[in-house]
């Protein structure tokens, strides 16, 4: 029993990021009829965006320590921050410590204004285009974007920790009756799956709940009788496609202490998170969350050893083959619409 | 009605005596010369084939940064390193036979296939007359067999499975690091020691040929002194986010966790153990460890904190010299001359490859010749020292290097960035040698040398 809730904790943990993925392609599916393959390269920026943050809060000076050697026995050259210099160096290490939560709010703005480069710079061009161009255009600028990190952050993760107060683990068993530590789990992720809640949430209600959501909402229902009443309902979706960067951008930061930022990360979510948009359904938000959550959770389920060892390599193919079932039984998907995606 | 004085099947036939042409004198090279690749008078070309991508990046580019440096010291630049430390004195620092010495390299992305291709783009294209570098098993045999089938010499860079010189052994083919079964033999005895002989280990085990003969060897050993396993579980080498894996341990009964991962794979394993609070648990009454057969200072760097106190083997470490003294002669040239080009230590990695291409060049220079046949023996059973290892043998009957191996720990408190792993004890090099035919290295054969052409 305590194996069933600790993969259904860890299942939560991935479906959150699985969910965050999909809920940004299929805003970006619903209101501008785009496939975007470079989503997930938005996520892997997201978490560069940690990185990037927690470097200018640790950009330093070199400072020549006589008394101590360097590995060759020459004097040892010390980097002092020079956030230290300016705040002492007790508030300067707590600063850097939280580097990763205080980077949301250096992510969002970048992340928004990357979204709207790549909408207005690129993406526009292909609206009335086949969806197989779309795929094209947008699987090359990933591959553009992780080659421009590569180039800047080089090949190899980076590790970007969570503060040291969410170090450790939660004895989760206890207040469920079991002995203590039969079921730990770290801080860090229940933090992540709070905050995916939060932020769909959050997405939800600024949909359901604001003028402008409602707009955006009655766009994607019906964008030439929304465009008829005077609205431009273009800007609006340019905007949306800002907000689903935003998304995957903070999902990415909040992501880089439980693995460690890469250059090729969004690639490996990318196509699990195609497939969530497509088990949910195109274009339905409430199904991506859901089959985001669900995938996430058979996908730690596949991946315990009594599971594996009966069945070899199940935990590589178990989503593809949810999938597949899901496809043959509802071919729209869990929640998918008439119409979507169908010619 | 066209004027052209070129009629098609005339630049056919131009273009083919031409090509012809152009090609006859490497024919007639190769022919005299007797081997695929022989070196024209000026210069020789070698080939490195390293992972600058994938799991194993780190390693890749540090090993790309010894071997151009090696190429710099046999071209007598810089300040010669383990050239004047170096047992044999033939190498000059004139190159090797006299021809300057040159590289092409290349990403093995850590694939078989790429590896393949990379080193045959290499061979074919570029005429290197050796291949070395890599940093995976995988790719090392599929080179290995490359080398073999085609005529040149393949000095292997960081390869720790039993498989390199156990059933996937080759007559071309060379290994200078120590392998799965050493790290066993050497790590047994202090694990015992350090956490007892009545324990319970569960192994995470990368799925590839490294993975599965770490984990025999470490199982082997561990069992012959006591140790109970009681899981073993296949992770892919892509794998990420290892937490599926880990959360069952707590409670599957072991008290030990031992990692069979390497690189970007053994950073993330062991940052999830320690984020599922592995390292603070006890279990059957004692504390939980955490074992990684085989790490490295880049891997202690890129796990950071989570490293402390983790007990592992090495092949070399840079502060060998220092702490145990002048048998260990040629660490402190290395090392001072790659710090001073580089700027930080150099890497297990590095090292072997460095060595390697010394080796090579030594023993094509006391050989008097580049044929893969007249390596192979000057390299058979010959003894070396003054390369940072104490004395070694490379043991003719598998083409494997015998010499002390490394158990080291993540240091608690590191002095600086560098200073991550504390020597625990060297075992000597009588505790883990092994027969060419031990069950855990059967079922190769070296076979006869080829020298193409």
């Amino acid at each position: 029993m305590d194996q069933i809730i600790v993969q259904v904790l860890n299942g939560l943990d991935k479906g959150s990021a699985y969910a965050l993925i999909a809920l940004g392609l299929t805003l970006i599916f619903g209101t501008l009829g785009v496939v975007n393959f470079a989503h997930g390269a938005l996520f892997m920026l997201g978490s560069f965006c940690a990185v990037t943050f927690s470097r200018l809060l640790s950009f330093s000076h070199e400072v020549i320590d006589e008394t101590r050697t360097d590995f060759l026995g020459n004097p040892l050259k010390v980097q002092v921050p020079y956030i230290q210099d300016w705040l002492g160096p007790d508030l300067a290490a707590s600063i850097i410590q939280w580097s990763v939560p205080l980077s949301i709010v250096f992510a969002i703005p970048v992340m928004i204004t990357i979204g709207l480069i790549i909408e207005r710079g690129l993406i526009k061009h292909f609206y009335k285009r086949p969806h197989a161009d779309q795929i094209l255009v947008t699987f090359g600028l990933a591959i553009v974007l992780q080659e421009i990190i590569k180039y800047f952050f080089g090949a190899n993760p980076i590790q970007t920790p969570a503060p040291p107060a969410f170090n450790g683990s939660l004895d989760f068993g206890i207040w469920l009756g079991f002995d203590p530590v039969t079921i730990m789990y770290p801080y860090w992720r229940m933090i992540y799956f709070f905050f995916s809640v939060v932020i769909i949430a959050g997405v939800f209600a600024f949909l359901q709940f604001t003028t402008f959501g409602m707009v955006v909402r009655a766009g994607m229902a019906d964008r030439e009788t929304v465009g008829l009443l005077g609205i431009d309902i273009d800007k609006r979706f340019t905007f949306m496609f800002g907000l689903a960067a935003a998304v995957a951008g903070i999902a990415g930061v909040m992501y880089a202490p439980i693995v460690a930022p890469n250059y090729h990360m969004g690639m490996d979510f990318l196509v699990l998170s195609f497939v969530v948009v497509v088990v949910g359904g195109m274009g339905s938000l409430p199904g991506a969350v859901a089959a985001g959550f669900l995938l996430g959770i058979l996908e730690s389920f596949a991946s315990m050893p009594m599971i594996v060892q009966s069945f070899p390599g199940i935990n590589q193919i178990i989503i593809y083959l949810v999938a597949i079932i899901i496809l043959l039984t509802r071919p729209r998907g869990l929640m998918g619409r008439k119409g979507v995606m169908e010619e | 009605m066209s004027n052209s004085r070129f009629s098609r099947r005339g630049v056919l036939k131009t273009g083919f005596l031409a090509s012809a042409g152009l090609a006859l004198p490497t024919y007639l090279r190769a022919q005299e010369a007797g081997f695929t690749n022989a070196p024209g008078p000026s210069h020789v070309t070698l080939g490195f084939s390293v992972p600058l991508t994938g799991a194993y990046a780190d390693e890749g580019a540090d090993e790309l940064r010894a071997l151009q440096l090696a190429v710099e010291h046999l071209n007598g630049q810089g300040d010669g390193g383990m050239l004047n430390t170096f047992s044999s004195k033939a190498l000059d620092g004139t190159g090797i036979l006299g021809r300057e010495v040159r590289y092409v390299s290349g990403d093995d992305q850590t694939k078989s296939d790429v590896a393949r291709a990379t080193a045959q783009s290499m061979i074919q294209k570029d005429g290197a007359i050796m291949i070395t570098g890599g940093s995976s098993s995988g790719t090392a045999v599929a080179v290995q067999a490359l080398c073999q089938e085609v005529g040149i010499v393949f000095m292997a860079g960081l390869t720790h499975a039993n498989d390199t010189t156990g059933k996937d052994r080759k007559a071309n083919g060379f290994r200078h690091f120590f392998n799965s079964y050493m790290s066993g033999a050497a790590l047994a005895p202090i694990l015992a020691a350090q956490y007892g002989k009545d324990r319970k280990a569960y192994h995470l085990t990368a799925d590839y040929n490294w993975g599965y003969t770490t984990e025999e060897a470490i199982r082997s050993s561990t069992e012959a002194m006591g140790w109970e396993t009681v899981n073993t579980v296949l992770t892919p080498l892509t794998q990420t986010d290892f937490s599926s894996y880990i959360a069952p341990v707590l409670n599957s009964g072991a008290d030990i966790l031992v990692l069979n991962h390497y690189g970007g794979n053994m950073v993330n394993s062991l940052t999830n153990a320690v984020q599922f609070g592995l390292r603070d648990a006890q279990a059957n009454g004692k504390n939980f460890e955490i074992v990684v057969p085989l790490y490295s200072e880049l891997m202690a760097r890129g796990a950071g904190a989570n490293i402390a106190g983790i007990l592992g083997s090495q092949n070399w470490d840079w502060k060998l010299e220092d702490q145990l003294g002048a048998k260990y002669s040629g660490t402190n040239a290395f090392v001072q001359s790659f710090g001073a080009k580089y700027g930080f230590p150099p890497s297990q990695a590095a090292h072997t490859c460095y060595v390697q291409t010394l080796l090579y060049a030594d023993a094509v220079t006391r050989a008097g010749s580049f044929a893969p046949c007249a390596v192979d023996e000057a390299l058979a059973d010959f003894e070396f020292d003054g390369m940072g290892n104490g004395p070694t043998l490379y043991r003719s009957a598998d083409h494997q290097c015998f010499k002390d191996v490394l158990v080291v720990r993540g240091k608690e408190n590191p002095e600086n960035e560098f200073d991550l792993v504390e020597i625990v004890e060297v075992t000597p090099v009588e505790q883990v040698t092994y027969d060419p035919e031990h069950p855990q290295f059967a079922g190769g054969a070296l076979g006869n040398c080829n020298n193409g052409a």
